[in-house]
């Protein structure tokens, strides 16, 4: 059968994390370092082996012209009832090959990239309880390589939720990485809370929708017969699926890091830089979109003004962390917030999409899965070559850095390329993904295409505020040489996965990306591909040119006022804009005193007198007839005799009382 | 008269086992040196023959291969015998319980004092497998009767097989005593079914039988005799004493391996012989099940004696074993078969790490000196603590599921507008609460293991390779019967086959 070695993309990661979780710490770190890399890179093999067998080799159905949805295997993993049966499958859908292609491609780079950032960084954190952190690194990761693929290829939904809240866990593990520290076990911990708050309204939708539809399967294509069940459930209840899918897109909202769900993924930055790259850039944050993406057919039919909310919601998050962006002085989180904005830009696309129809209100699915695309890769990019900064300044603060351009060659050219391929300029790849977005968005209303040019005119601003204060301007250490470290170019095995990036990021644009997914599966064209430039294309570069021309002028040469006097006139909104717009001391004003003050104290007097009274009644009335009937077993052969002939007489005469 | 020695074709299993028995037998008899007695202080001159055991193990494990694929439904020797797939099926968990035993009697019965019994334990516990085999094959009550029998008296032995040591006499004799009687009851039962129907086959007696007060008063008798071996209240009184005298290995092995051929016995006597009557044996389960799980853990509380507690809490257990009964469909015997599968592992882990600490520790099996365990024994703290996880029923170990499915499959079929529907959802409910307080015993040994202080925890030992098999086997099972649900809808797929 075809991919019948589909099975090894999930058990292979799955061993890798057994193997090294049970016996790493027993293994020499490059032991370990290696069995998770060379598993990683047979994934990554196989990967793009599907991919090309998937795309090229079989192809599209010869009846329909689309690519077919291919269910490798789906087997009864639990049966509880007819009903409730939970089953764990294998689904290749063209968005789900390319959502393997993207994960093993970061997902193997960042293998082979941590060999350097994490055999360094280990050394720093030499406490006696935090031995063997190499080889529990690599544990984890193979863990969430694994969670995130079973996500992507889930048959049912049950299975995304069930691998959703495994990436979730790990995603918790690895930001704190480094438990030692408080700052990094305080991020996971809201990292993990937060999320699995917005979990518990996926877990609801799940369940509203796995009840009234009688199936926990979400593929119309993979499950005919779901037709027919989705249009009785929805002439029946209308309210059940717009508000089932919108649940569930809370979840999604949680994962993404949609306003205002997404006060954890900034402080998230505390794990691992190559952590940051592949979870909370590429992968695990777009589990949102692809969520949405995955249910795209449902939502447009029936709830399409509950995805215009989406669009809503993604939109202003896309402002919103844009703004912040501009004034964060860590550079991860500055990326951290570039990552938010551009994830809403994926559901802003998903959300303007009105029909399932591939020029006619369903560009935006295809949009915004080629930007998921694009995204992971040169985001992963951006990425990775801060964590190369970091390793050699030692600090996440800009101001620690600037000038590096002359000791770090490899990373500047690298950074810039994320800088120039994010900012949407032509012939990079972000430009072709993004532009698709905004004609998408211009097709739905003008304001939301000029909102989102605007949008995308401030990433330009703060990609190039960010590359020109790390390697230009003034050198923190010439200003002091004698006494401060010299910066330096990082080794191959962490220059070398940023090159490889580069250059996919160059390059990736250029994918004939409407070819292999869109809204209807047909193939489509991308007309900028072809030079056709439209006059939304000439905005967005315009715009992109102004944010970068804006950037130039205030933050490349050394000791600028510019940017000083800007903060200075307008004091309140630089510091709001510092604080994230206290968005975090609202949640911690409604945790706290609204949740805590009025539910959280009657409830625990609820469970402390209530509940617990009832059990301690019970055991207390258990202990005593305990001890009432104790004599009853009194050793004595006899007396059991007459107890047992006694319970048989008694049986008989009830059975013949009901008998009479 | 010609015999059609062909169907013994049928009956693989009781070959295979009786080939097992023989060549046992010849193996001990060929080896063994003159009797040894003991000496006063415990030393014997040792003649260790280690590769004894090794053998039994895996001739019980070829055993296991050979019959694990269930064969598909017959009838030999003129109906007294039938086989199904579901059948099949309880005869290899009964094997697998039985081998688990013998990989972790080895300890005990290498011992010098104990040694030069080491023959005559493997047979007898191949015989009363035997034995058992026969009786959830029978297809005559005069056959079942004979099965039940051949496994109870070597059981006696079994139970006696310590004589010189604690109570193990006064225990073997309680239990000859009661089986007596309850054997006694049961032909009695019997008698009346012979009375009123004038045949012992099941598929006659289940074609004609109905309701009448001598059925009626033959089931109950008959009930009872079964309710003794499964030690349901109010025929459990034997449990506690003789689960107490008993060599450890030996409770081990009369709590989950005797206790389940005897509840599927049970099963599938009332649903094909007496299914008629279903209403009066539901009633008369509702009551025993509610009896044997309450009182069982009233008394499980009190217990400060580890293998007493054991008792106590298998006879609870038995409860939650008999309740899968009472759907009376296929879903019972495959979620019995789960339970009394899961139920195997669990209380054979449990029974391993206590044998394991009284072989080191010169008998300990008091509660207060579990104190502290974890400090100096914590590998075996916490098996220990997942196999009582398992037997309270906290996800995600298998205990969790064979509960669940015991529920389930207790309120299958039962609506809410009869007086039996509502009557099986109190007694699910019942049984619910009751978890609930058995969770509380179960956790207090977990409790004295990793929390109450103690100025002198058992010293650290290294438990035989033996032993670590043993509970390596258990720990998986519990772990993967749970998780991966092919095991349960292997059963099922047999029980619906068998229907």
């Amino acid at each position: 059968m075809e991919y019948s070695y589909a099975f090894l993309i999930l058990l292979l990661p799955f061993l890798s994390f057994l193997v090294l979780g049970l016996c790493g710490m027993k293994m020499k770190k490059p032991v370990a370092g290696f069995i998770g890399t060379i598993m990683l890179g047979s994934l990554f093999a196989m990967s793009l082996y599907t991919a090309y067998e998937y795309f090229f080799v079989i192809g599209r159905d010869a009846a329909t012209g689309l690519y077919p949805t291919v269910t490798v295997f789906n087997f009864t993993w639990l049966k509880f009832t007819e009903l409730l049966t939970f089953n764990i499958g294998f689904r290749l859908t063209p968005i789900s090959v390319m959502m393997l292609i993207v994960i093993t491609t970061v997902s193997f780079m960042v293998h082979i990239y941590s060999f350097g950032y994490m055999a360094e960084r280990d050394d720093k954190y030499k406490f006696e309880e935090y031995e063997h952190g190499f080889q529990r690194f690599y544990a984890y990761l193979s863990l969430f390589t694994m969670s995130m693929l079973g996500l992507v290829v889930a048959t049912n939904i049950f299975q995304m939720y069930m691998f959703w809240e495994l990436v979730g866990v790990c995603s918790y593990l690895l930001i704190g990485f480094y438990y030692p520290k408080h700052s990094a076990v305080h991020a996971s911990k809201k990292a993990f809370i937060v999320t699995r708050f917005a979990d518990l309204f996926f877990l609801i939708g799940i369940l509203f929708f796995s009840y009234y539809v009688g199936t926990f399967n979400y593929d119309m294509n993979a499950n005919p017969e779901l037709i027919g069940k989705l249009a009785s459930v929805a002439a029946k209840y209308s309210w059940l699926l717009p508000s089932a899918l919108f649940l569930m897109f809370i979840g999604g909202a949680g994962k993404s890091a949609m306003f205002p769900l997404h006060i954890w993924l900034p402080d998230a930055m505390e794990g691992p830089t190559p952590v940051s790259a592949l979870i909370h850039a590429a992968t695990m944050v777009v589990a949102g979109v692809y969520q949405v993406a995955s249910l795209f057919p449902i939502w447009v039919q029936y709830a399409p003004n509950q995805l215009h909310w989406v669009a809503y919601i993604a939109a202003f998050t896309s402002f919103y962390a844009a703004a912040v962006a501009c004034c964060q002085s860590d550079i991860k989180r500055g990326l951290a917030f570039s990552t938010i904005s551009q994830i809403a830009y994926m559901l802003v696309a998903l959300g303007v999409s009105y029909a399932v129809d591939n020029h006619e209100g369903g560009l935006g699915y295809m949009a915004g899965m080629f930007h998921l695309f694009t995204h992971a890769m040169f985001k992963a990019l951006l990425f990775l070559c801060s964590g190369a900064i970091i390793v050699i300044i030692g600090s996440n603060f800009k101001q620690y850095m600037g000038g590096l351009h002359k000791y770090m060659p490899i990373t500047n050219i690298c950074f810039l390329i994320g800088c120039i391929a994010i900012s949407g300029v032509w012939p990079l790849a972000g430009f072709f993904s993004k532009d698709e977005i905004v004609s998408a968005c211009f097709e739905f209303s003008p304001f939301m295409g000029w909102f989102m040019t605007l949008v995308s005119g401030m990433t330009a601003f703060y990609m190039f505020r960010l590359y020109y204060v790390i390697f230009w301007g003034q050198s923190y250490y010439e200003l002091d040489p004698e006494n401060r470290k010299k910066p330096g170019e990082v080794p191959f095995v962490m220059w070398g996965p940023l090159v490889f990036l580069a250059i996919v990021s160059i390059f990736a644009g250029w994918i004939p990306f409407g070819h292999f997914v869109s809204a209807t599966g047909q193939s489509m064209e991308i007309g900028l591909q072809h030079f056709e430039f439209t006059s939304v294309a000439w905005f967005s570069l315009l715009a992109a040119a102004i944010g970068i021309g804006l950037a130039t002028w205030m933050y490349l040469p050394k000791n600028n006022p510019v940017p000083d006097m800007l903060a200075k006139k307008m004091p309140r909104l630089h510091k709001a804009a510092l604080n994230r717009f206290y968005i975090d001391d609202a949640w911690q004003f409604f945790t706290h005193k609204i949740v805590f003050g009025c539910f959280s104290k009657p409830i625990a007097w609820f469970d402390r007198h209530v509940i617990d009274g009832t059990f301690n009644f019970m055991a207390w009335s258990a202990q005593e007839a305990g001890e009432t009937i104790r004599p009853w077993q009194s050793g004595d052969v006899r007396s059991y005799a007459a107890w047992f002939l006694t319970g048989t007489v008694a049986l008989t005469l009830i059975l013949l009382c009901i008998l009479s | 008269m010609n015999i059609d020695y062909s169907q013994f074709l049928n009956m693989i299993p009781e070959v295979t086992l009786m080939a097992l028995l023989v060549i046992v037998f010849i193996a001990d008899f060929a080896t063994s040196q003159r009797a040894v007695i003991p000496t006063s202080n415990g030393e014997a001159n040792s003649s260790s023959r280690a590769w004894f055991n090794p053998l039994v193990c895996l001739l019980m494990a070829a055993h296991i291969v050979i019959n694990i694929f269930p064969t598909t439904a017959s009838v030999a020797f003129g109906g007294m015998y039938y086989t199904n797939p579901s059948v099949g099926v309880i005869k290899t968990i009964l094997a697998l319980g039985a081998l688990i035993v013998l990989i972790q009697s080895r300890e005990w019965i290498q011992r010098p004092d104990t040694q030069f019994k080491e023959g005559e334990f493997y047979i007898l516990i191949a015989s009363t497998l035997l034995g058992m085999n026969m009786m959830v094959s029978a297809n005559h009550f005069l056959l079942f009767f004979l099965g039940l029998e051949m496994a109870s008296i070597p059981m006696a032995c079994l139970v006696g097989l310590d004589k010189y040591r604690h109570n193990s006499a006064e225990s073997a004799a309680k239990f000859v005593l009661t089986a007596a009687f309850s054997s006694g009851i049961m032909l009695y039962g019997i008698s009346f079914i012979y009375g009123a129907m004038g045949t012992l086959y099941f598929d006659d007696i289940a074609a004609k039988i109905t309701a009448t007060p001598l059925t009626i008063m033959g089931m109950v008798f008959f009930f009872s005799g079964l309710g003794f071996k499964i030690s349901l209240v109010p025929f459990h009184f034997w449990t506690a004493d003789t689960y107490q005298g008993a060599p450890t290995t030996i409770t081990g092995y009369l709590s989950v391996v005797s206790k389940g051929a005897a509840a599927f016995a049970l099963c599938s006597i009332l649903i094909k012989v007496f299914g008629p009557m279903v209403e009066y044996w539901q009633y008369m389960l509702f009551i025993v099940v509610v009896l044997s799980i309450t009182i069982a853990n009233l008394f499980a509380i009190r217990q400060r004696d580890l293998k007493r507690f054991m008792a106590f809490s298998s006879i609870s257990q038995a409860g939650y074993i008999v309740l899968a009964i009472v759907g009376n469909s296929a879903m019972s015997y495959t979620t019995l078969s789960f339970y009394v599968l899961v139920y195997v592992v669990a209380n054979m882990a449990v029974f391993s790490v206590i044998s394991s600490i009284e072989e080191h520790n010169n008998g300990t099996v008091d509660m207060e000196s579990y104190n502290g365990l974890y400090k100096t024994n914590p590998k075996l703290a916490f098996l220990m603590t997942i196999a009582l996880f398992s037997l309270g029923g906290i996800p995600p170990f298998a205990g969790m599921f064979s509960k669940f499915f015991v529920f389930m499959s207790a309120v299958k079929g039962a609506s809410l507008s009869t007086t039996s529907g509502v009557l099986a959802y109190s007694v699910v409910f019942i049984a619910l609460i009751n978890t609930v307080i058995s969770l509380y015993y179960y956790l207090l040994i977990v409790k004295a293991m990793y929390i109450k202080p103690n100025e002198k925890p058992l010293p650290w030992f290294k438990s035989a390779n033996s032993t670590k098999l043993a509970l390596a086997i258990c720990t998986a099972g519990i772990i993967m019967f749970g998780v991966f649900s092919m095991v349960y809808s292997w059963i099922d797929s047999a029980s619906i086959a068998s229907m």
